[in-house]
């Protein structure tokens, strides 16, 4: 806890906030006792995990805070002016022309019937920034300050036809247009891809600095806060628990939570065997080893290095890889718009996959690697046979699953071989079905189970598995936190003891903590049952960690596939140099030891 | 334990919203006035007696109609066929609509603009005259009127189960639950629509005020319920030559009765609604 050294400097000064929440179960004390101050031209960093009162935080500043909110205590002094009880005609005032703020989504931020130019001016002229006359041109002129190519064009374009960093810009254009004193940026550039982050995070510090504002960063990404933030205050359970400069932050985290937290960033330093206690899985950094099996209970198998030479001393087994993916294509057809009726020509077709080849040894861990949009997800989907292929074949224990539609696959022997975990624990888990019903769902369809004692008892085994507390199996998923919902898709995954489990950006919505602990499950997972993973996600960290080989993929294509090692360190396209470099590099930490707990 | 967990869900919802408990408690009396109705009335809803249209008094609550009938009675009589009919119209366009709405917007396709150009066929016409002409065609009996009421009613059940399942058919859990090897059907009967309900709740509530409100009104012009059975739209019809002459009783209780009815189920909708989502327990 910092008490905020008073200087003629400070922007704004926040004193002692506390906000509580009025709900079905009582009182919840969502930001407790808090205290910061913002300096003009600094940048702040917020920083803390779902849950941590970090939103609620910028939500109270700026008056946002819904019905059942409330400042109980504390103050936030802006200019002199206290915000907190300054009655909703002068916040009107103050929101947008002297504090901004940009969120999260940037398309749910932007009306989607209306042009961006337009979004702008209604901005402009709430705060007679400019007149009718000339509100189009003050619009093209924010744009080109966001570094928006063709602002005269762009002026035009309704949401929609703009990507999402794209989007993200005309919001920050919007949030600058009236030349505000203080951004807040609320999760800026989560959802949004690594070279777009930095693009979007690089405008809004030298905006920060052009116009002599303040930012305040609200963020859970750690590496993010210590590249971009001159000052960084973490957050935990709606209390600051520990504030200073960022590289100091990173070097020589002092409480215990940070240190948690710096530990549990995948960065550089970090091997997954950091963040496990005391297991014997073999380091991907090494590259000599880093094809190498592991060892399992089911089998116990040699495959090729960069899939020509064998390695290791063990007599050469010439085996099959499990998957071989050759020359596979997917074609979306467009709708046929009335043009093309009358020209007589067909619908424009859109391919999202342009003939890739892979292969996935027993036991490997690939990694699948690219933006969004590059094609990764349409792969997956067709490897998992939810999706029908246009061309090409998917070769799975020597099969071509690749001619087995979609629907027909439900029941064909092979499905049980083949699970996926999904990139939203949340989405991924039926609403009304207990953590039990749907860890139970494929032992009935898949695996024939009939007696309720036995599923009961594999339920409890597999809970057991995945670290999942056997008291929570009755819990419906709205009332499990993110980590254990993933537990729950993973139990559910390895229910049937499949060959090839699809990872589908797994960790992507969870708290790096919890990130951590769910990575460290699924090493050991893998080392106990033998699986193959194919690791879809677009952080290269996180694949570094977990993959013995990787796939960069681009525009529907592979760009680079090989070692994980050689590929990450010694990257020879440029896209995956781009990728490489793109990614927020936090000051270097010092090694600390993480305390795994349950989630 | 699932089951202690339900019943204390329901407990919070009625104690929490005071609208939902009015509405939950007049649904209770509707309720037990259709079963125990007719075991309690003090008269006889058919038996005419010399004493025709007496206002209302202590012996005659509601007074008697042109027969000597005990308007009371056959007020309280009424409710169990006035309910019989508009739930079994509800309950059979809800189990249609909402099939061939999940059907619709699962596969999508050939199926889906069938499905929805039959509906907005069946929309096309006003809905009551087409109740009426179906009743006139397929024979004047109560079953007509069931089916009658529940095809007018069809399309707004298909087009909210049809708006639910396009929305979650792409949903992670229902490709994990085809991962999990279930088939198509189980995925779309056993597993999206049980989480369409909610909305589908608020329709059917609202459902059932339109529900009562057209069978009375087809039997206010004589089709469907026939005289002397005891029905509130007959009574209605029945009362409503007597108004002029000052007998306003014959007309205003049956008409409270339909207007209390309806009132309860357009109340208990958001209420209904609360208890079948699982994201309000805790």
């Amino acid at each position: 806890m910092n008490t905020p050294i008073v200087s003629s400097n400070d922007l704004l000064t926040v004193d002692h906030l506390s906000v509580d929440f009025k709900t079905r179960h009582g009182v919840v004390h969502a930001v407790r006792d808090i205290s910061l101050y913002l300096r003009r031209g600094e940048t702040l960093g917020v920083v803390g995990e779902s849950g941590s009162g970090k939103s609620v935080t910028s939500y109270a500043l700026m008056g946002l805070l819904d019905r059942a909110g409330q400042v109980s205590a504390g103050s936030a002094v802006y200019s002199g002016m206290d915000l907190l009880p300054t009655d909703e005609s002068i916040m009107r005032d103050i929101r947008g022309r002297e504090i901004s703020m940009i969120f999260q989504n940037p398309r749910a931020a932007l009306n989607p019937i209306r042009t961006v130019g337009a979004q702008i001016a209604d901005v402009l002229l709430q705060h007679q920034q400019c007149t009718r006359q000339n509100a189009r041109a003050k619009a093209i002129e924010a744009l080109s300050h966001v570094r928006i190519r063709d602002p005269q064009q762009r002026v035009d374009a309704y949401p929609f036809e703009l990507s999402g960093g794209m989007c993200q810009r005309v919001v920050i254009a919007m949030a600058l247009a009236c030349k505000p004193r203080i951004l807040i940026a609320d999760e800026p550039t989560t959802g949004l891809d690594v070279t777009t982050q930095r693009a979007v995070m690089e405008l809004v510090r030298d905006l920060t600095r052009e116009h002599g504002m303040a930012t305040i960063l609200i963020t859970h990404d750690l590496g993010l806060a210590g590249e971009y933030c001159d000052r960084v205050s973490i957050m935990q359970n709606g209390e600051i628990v520990e504030s200073g400069q960022a590289a100091e932050i990173f070097q020589r985290p002092t409480h215990p939570y940070t240190q948690k937290l710096v530990k549990a960033t995948p960065h550089g330093a970090t091997h997954v065997r950091d963040l496990l206690p005391d297991t014997d899985a073999t380091t991907p950094e090494t590259s000599d080893q880093a094809d190498k099996p592991v060892e399992s209970e089911r089998t116990t198998v040699q495959y090729p290095s960069n899939g020509q030479s064998t390695t290791g001393q063990s007599p050469i087994w010439k085996l099959a890889p499990l998957l071989q993916v050759i020359e596979l294509r997917r074609r979306f057809a467009g709708k046929r718009s009335f043009a093309d009726l009358l020209a007589r020509r067909p619908a424009q077709a859109f391919e999202a996959v342009k003939g890739i080849s892979f292969d996935i040894w027993p036991g490997q861990s690939v990694g699948l690697v690219g933006e969004s949009g590059c094609g990764k997800s349409t792969t997956s989907a067709m490897v998992m046979r939810l999706l029908d292929s246009s061309d090409g074949s998917i070769r799975f224990k020597g099969q071509d699953i690749s001619l087995i539609r979609r629907e027909s696959f439900v029941h064909h022997a092979m499905r049980r071989s083949l699970q996926m975990v999904f990139q939203d624990p949340t989405d991924s888990l039926n609403p009304r079905f207990s953590a039990a019903d749907s860890i139970a769902d494929p032992l009935r369809r898949l695996m024939g189970m009939r007696d309720t004692n036995a599923i009961k008892a594999r339920v409890n085994e597999l809970a057991d598995m995945v670290g999942l507390p056997v008291s929570l199996l009755s819990r419906l998923p709205h009332q499990l936190s993110g980590g254990q919902k993933a537990r729950v898709g993973i139990a559910r995954a390895i229910a049937s003891e499949p060959d090839l489990l699809i990872l589908d950006e797994p960790t992507a919505a969870l708290d790096v903590s919890v990130q951590a602990i769910v990575l460290n499950l699924l090493v050991d997972l893998r080392v106990r049952t033998g699986m193959a993973y194919l690791f879809v996600s677009h952080d290269l960290e996180v694949v570094r960690l977990m993959c013995d080989r990787v796939i960069v993929m681009r525009g529907g294509e592979i760009v680079e596939q090989g070692p994980t090692a050689t590929v990450l360190t010694n990257p020879t396209h440029e896209y995956t140099r781009a990728l490489l470099s793109a990614a927020p590099r936090p000051p270097a930490a010092s090694p600390i030891e993480l305390e795994l707990e349950h989630v | 334990m699932a089951n202690t967990n339900f019943i204390s869900h329901v407990r919070y919802v009625v104690t929490s919203n005071p609208i939902t408990l009015l509405a939950m408690s007049l649904f209770a009396l509707i309720l037990l006035t259709a079963v125990f109705g007719p075991y309690l009335v003090p008269y006889d809803p058919m038996a005419s007696t010399a004493r025709a249209l007496e206002a209302p008094n202590w012996q005659h609550w509601f007074g008697t109609d042109h027969l000597g009938r005990d308007v009371f009675s056959r007020v309280v009589v009424a409710t169990r066929l006035d309910l019989l009919i508009s739930v079994s119209a509800v309950g059979l366009s809800f189990v249609v609509g909402a099939s061939l709405g999940g059907i619709a917007g699962y596969w999508g396709g050939w199926l889906d603009s069938t499905f929805g150009r039959l509906m907005d066929t069946i929309m096309a016409f006003p809905l009551f005259v087409l109740a009426m002409g179906i009743v006139a065609a397929s024979g004047n009996t109560v079953q007509n009127v069931v089916i009658a009421t529940a095809i007018i009613n069809l399309p707004f059940y298909a087009r909210v189960a049809r708006a639910e399942v396009v929305v979650r058919r792409q949903a992670g859990w229902v490709q994990a639950s085809q991962l999990a090897g279930n088939g198509p059907w189980r995925v779309l009967f056993g597993r999206i629509l049980p989480n369409a309900l909610p909305p589908m709740m608020v329709q059917i509530s609202l459902n059932m005020g339109w529900a009562i409100l057209n069978a009375a009104g087809l039997s206010f012009i004589g089709l469907g319920v026939r005289a002397p059975t005891a029905e509130w739209g007959i009574m209605v019809a029945e009362g409503a030559s007597y108004i002029v002459s000052g007998q306003w009783w014959l007309v205003l209780f049956p008409g409270a009765a339909l207007m209390l009815a309806v009132f309860t189920f357009n109340l208990l909708g958001d209420g209904l609604r609360d208890i079948v989502d699982p994201q309000r327990r805790t």
